[in-house]
This record gives C-alpha cells, sequence and structure tokens, in this order.
C-alpha cells in the first residue's frame, strides 16, 4: 500500500458558540405594545406597515409602534433596542428583499 | 437578534423564502437555533403595496402557515428548555488531511468548497513550508479575522493558514509578505452580499518590482505570475479563512461576478504616473511597499482619451452611469492621466479628485429614489449625517454630488498602447504595508 499524500487543511479557525436563551415569551398579546421595527432596507417599510396593519384589522386590542431603525442595518443600534425594551413588550423585526 | 437575545425583549423575525438557510444557519451560529424566525414569499423589493399586504396576510412557502398566525404564536408560544437552553459547541480545524492520490485531494478541495471551482496547487507540507520561510512572522501568529458579512461569525487566521491558501492559488514564496499584508485588513473577496460584489488590490512600492509585478502592458488580464495569483490567493484567503462562501448559504450573490476569479490584482505605473501615487496619497511614505484593498466591485465604464470640445460633457455621461450608491474608482493608463492635464487642466490628483466630486451629479429626486441609495444613505440623511442630511433638504430636481471627494480615488495603470480608461464602482476597504509582513 502506497504512502498517503499528506497537505495542509486550508481552513481558519471558526470561533466558539456559546448557546444564549430565547427571551421569555408573553402569555398574551392583549394590551401589550408590540414594535413593529423597519431594518430600511428593499422595501422593508411597506413590509412593516402591513404587518402593523394586520395586528390593527385582526388584534386591535395591541397597541403597535411602527420604528425604524437610526441608521443602516449594517451598524448595532441599541438607542432603538434600549426604547424597545424600556417602552414594549415584544418585537416583530423585518427586512426586505 | 438583540432585541431578543441581549434585551431580553420577545421577538420574531420576518424574513423573505430565499433567506431560509442562510438566516437559521446566522441563528445557530449565534447560539440561538430556535430563534423565532418567519418566512413571506420572495421577493418583497419592486412589489406594490397591495401585493406585499397579500404576502403578509398570506401563507408562509416556508412553513405553509399563515405568515400573521406564526408571528404571534412566536411571540407567545412558551419557551421549551432547548429554547432556554440554546446551543453551544465548538469546532476544530484539524491542521492536515491527506488522501492516496493527488486526484483524490484535488477532489476532497472540490468537494468542501475549497476552491475557486479550478484546480489548486495541493498545500503539500514542503510547499506550505517554503511559503513560511518568505515572514518573519511565526507561522502560528494570529494574522486577522474574517466574515462574510458584518452579521456572520468572525474566523480567525494565522501565518500558516494564510500560506496554505497562497500555495493554493500558485504564488511564488517570495509574494508572500503581500498576501500577508492582504490578509491582515480582514477585507473579504468573497463578501456574501446580494449584490455579488468582487474585491480589488493596488500595490504600491518597491515590492512591486522585487516579485516582477506588472503595472504595464495588459496588468489587469491574466499576464503576470504575481498579479494573477495573488488575486486568487486574495480569494480563496477569504473563503477558507471566512468560513465558506457557499451559494445559498455563506455566499447569497444573486448573479455571481466573474471578476472574483481573480479579485483584479495589479501594480500602479507609478513610474509613468504624473501624478502622486496612491499609497503616498493615503500617508505611506513612497519607499514603502503597500496594498490598497478595494471591495465592492461590481460595473465599470470606460471610454478613449479626452476630447477637446465635449470631455467634461463625455466624463458626466460616465459618472452619471454609475450607480451613486459605490464608490467610483478611476483606472487610468497613463496617457489618459496626461490628457486630464493638459486637456482638462487638472494638474493633480486631488484637482482631478475634486472636479469629479463636483462634476458627479443627478437631480435630488433621482438620487435618492435608487434602491441602494434607499437602502444605505437615506436612513443615515434622516438622522442628521452630514452632507446626506442637505442633500436630503434639496429640491427634486436640483443637481445634487453623487460623491464627497474622500469616495473618489485615481489609480494609474496601464502600458500606453492607447489612452484608454475606466471608472470602477469599488470603494476603498484598507492599506495594509507589505514591509510589516517582510
Amino acid at each position: 500500500m502506497s504512502t498517503p499524500i499528506v497537505v495542509h487543511n486550508p481552513l481558519g479557525y471558526p470561533p466558539k458558540v456559546a448557546g444564549k436563551a430565547l427571551a421569555p415569551r408573553l402569555d398574551t398579546l392583549n394590551g401589550r405594545t408590540i414594535y413593529i421595527v423597519d431594518c430600511r432596507f428593499d422595501d422593508s417599510d411597506i413590509l412593516l406597515k402591513s404587518v402593523q396593519a394586520w395586528f390593527t384589522e385582526h388584534l386591535p386590542e395591541v397597541k403597535t409602534v411602527y420604528k425604524p431603525i437610526s441608521s443602516v442595518y449594517t451598524k448595532d443600534d441599541p438607542a432603538t433596542w434600549q426604547e424597545i425594551k424600556e417602552k414594549g413588550d415584544a418585537a416583530v423585526i423585518g427586512v426586505g428583499h | 437578534m438583540s432585541i431578543d437575545l441581549k434585551y431580553g425583549v420577545p421577538t420574531v423575525c420576518l424574513h423573505t423564502s430565499m433567506f431560509t438557510t442562510v438566516t437559521k444557519s446566522v441563528v445557530r451560529m449565534n447560539g440561538a437555533p430556535h430563534m423565532r424566525q418567519v418566512y413571506l414569499p420572495h421577493p418583497v423589493m419592486g412589489k406594490t403595496p397591495e401585493e406585499i399586504r397579500a404576502f403578509v396576510f398570506g401563507i408562509s412557502p416556508v412553513s405553509g402557515k399563515a405568515v400573521m398566525q406564526e408571528v404571534v404564536e412566536g411571540l407567545t408560544r412558551a419557551l421549551d428548555d432547548e429554547d432556554r437552553k440554546g446551543l453551544t459547541f465548538a469546532r476544530t480545524t484539524p491542521r492536515l488531511c491527506e488522501s492516496a492520490t493527488e486526484e483524490q485531494l484535488q477532489q476532497q478541495f472540490h468537494d468542501n468548497n475549497w476552491t475557486d471551482k479550478l484546480p489548486v496547487v495541493l498545500p503539500t507540507l514542503e510547499r506550505v513550508a517554503a511559503m513560511l520561510k518568505h515572514t518573519s512572522r511565526k507561522a502560528d501568529e494570529v494574522v486577522g479575522h474574517h466574515a462574510a458579512t458584518h452579521f456572520r461569525e468572525v474566523w480567525q487566521c494565522t501565518v500558516e493558514q494564510v500560506a496554505v491558501n497562497a500555495v493554493m492559488a500558485g504564488a511564488r514564496p517570495e509574494y508572500f509578505p503581500v498576501i500577508l499584508a492582504i490578509a491582515s485588513t480582514g477585507a473579504s473577496a468573497r463578501g456574501s452580499s446580494t449584490s455579488s460584489m468582487a474585491g480589488m488590490v493596488v500595490v504600491n512600492g518597491p515590492v512591486r518590482k522585487e516579485i516582477n509585478m506588472n503595472a504595464g502592458i495588459g496588468a489587469m488580464g491574466p499576464y503576470n505570475q504575481a498579479n494573477a495569483t495573488i488575486g486568487r490567493a486574495f480569494g480563496l484567503l477569504s473563503q477558507n479563512l471566512q468560513g465558506g462562501s457557499v451559494p445559498g448559504d455563506t455566499f447569497m450573490g444573486s448573479m455571481g461576478n466573474a471578476l472574483a476569479y481573480a479579485s483584479p490584482t495589479f501594480a500602479e505605473n507609478e513610474e509613468r504616473s504624473p501624478f502622486e501615487p496612491l499609497h503616498v496619497q493615503r500617508g505611506f511614505k513612497a519607499e514603502q511597499s503597500v496594498v490598497s484593498v478595494f471591495i465592492g466591485m461590481r460595473h465599470m465604464a470606460f471610454t478613449l482619451g479626452l476630447r477637446h470640445a465635449h470631455w467634461k460633457d463625455h466624463v458626466r455621461n460616465l459618472l452619471r452611469g454609475m450607480d451613486p450608491n459605490e464608490s467610483p474608482t478611476l483606472l487610468l493608463d497613463p496617457i489618459a492621466a496626461r490628457l486630464f492635464i493638459d486637456v482638462g487642466g487638472l494638474k493633480t490628483k486631488k484637482d482631478l479628485i475634486n472636479w469629479v466630486a463636483e462634476n458627479g451629479r443627478m437631480p435630488a429626486g433621482e438620487y435618492w429614489d435608487y434602491q441602494l441609495i434607499q437602502n444605505y444613505q437615506y436612513p443615515r440623511a434622516t438622522f442628521g449625517e452630514e452632507p446626506l442630511a442637505s442633500k436630503l433638504r434639496a429640491a427634486p430636481d436640483e443637481m445634487i454630488p453623487m460623491w464627497t471627494p474622500e469616495q473618489v480615488n485615481v489609480v494609474v495603470v496601464g502600458g500606453e498602447t492607447n489612452g484608454y480608461w475606466r471608472i470602477a464602482g469599488a470603494r476603498l476597504a484598507a492599506t495594509a504595508c507589505v514591509d510589516d509582513w517582510r
């Protein structure tokens, strides 16, 4: 049997992945405030306003806040996330494409 | 993900169905594979409000359930143990691999998506060792970090891992410091953008001559070993050191981009250029060797020479043909560069850059209606970032500048067989000194 040919693996080092818990869910949406977060990409404004319209028409007891992010989707937006944490109960975030 | 995982607000993410694989991969790599995600029909962009409303009020093509039913359930369905634990795991990268024959190894590299689908030079222990002799850096030293996009996981690479990819590209060992400098920038020639970007590298300084790079006839084509293999190495190291470039997962470029085979890499023709070299313009000394790494390269405009009567109109026409979201990089044959001085009266590179920034204009209404301007510039303008905010205040028919001078670059390359020149849509992502990696 011939000697195997040994070569280097070309891949880099991936990061370790640490498990993260999802935020606790709500028992009900009645009377709660849901932020409808627009990532401002490829007509996402139309998409998220349609989501808001669905809540208005089907679950009027839910308060919705349409909230565009503060800049482009490639930038973190801690001020917006903090506002949602302080003033909202849940979020729906969407991108166009 | 931040709203849910970091700020503790229950969240549902909406995507279109084309992004099912990639979004599931992203949440898994962030330790939350059960992140609540709902998928709509694809595409949304360009659809009427009525059509998009029908998507939202309709059925998900992925789950077969009503979209908004899934949204409501995603916000209210109680967490189970797996939701609370998330997913923790570590991966290793074996340093070596083996097989009985070269053909089998070539197939293995191909099947693992480690190549650009062309045969590679197998990175044997001897070849990689020879590459490593051309840097003073240790083999296990960290060179940099790469990711396919800003929201993908960030991988780390060592000098040896860069050397492996350099060998695969067919690079000669003496090119290695240039390739290390490129890798150190963290810029990717395999960005995952749906727009199918390619990279480009301009090399300045003495290293150009030391490794016989071409700045003259055919510099941007397949006619020089250093130009060709350094560019190919940029592509291979990008995909292999960032965690892959696999269509539908870690690469979402809809059309692909033939420029990505080469990641056009060439030397600036400093000797024949009437202008300050790119690296000196960027603050380096002329005697330093430097790589300037561009990304976002997709489109080019071109013409021949500058005509006395209408050159300004011709150049403005070329500029109007560019997508205004991407920076213009002028690639000038030395003949064309001198024409900008002799015919255009633009005596320095700075004069030329300022002229482009001043004359690259379009009506404000048209500018703000470009899809990529809507995606990337309009949000910044609405939050007061200048000069975008001032542009946003312009009347729809007011001619506004498409770029600032800082976004415009000029590179002189070519062998003076004629005065052709091009404008590439490509932005300068980073510069790095090659001498630091010798």
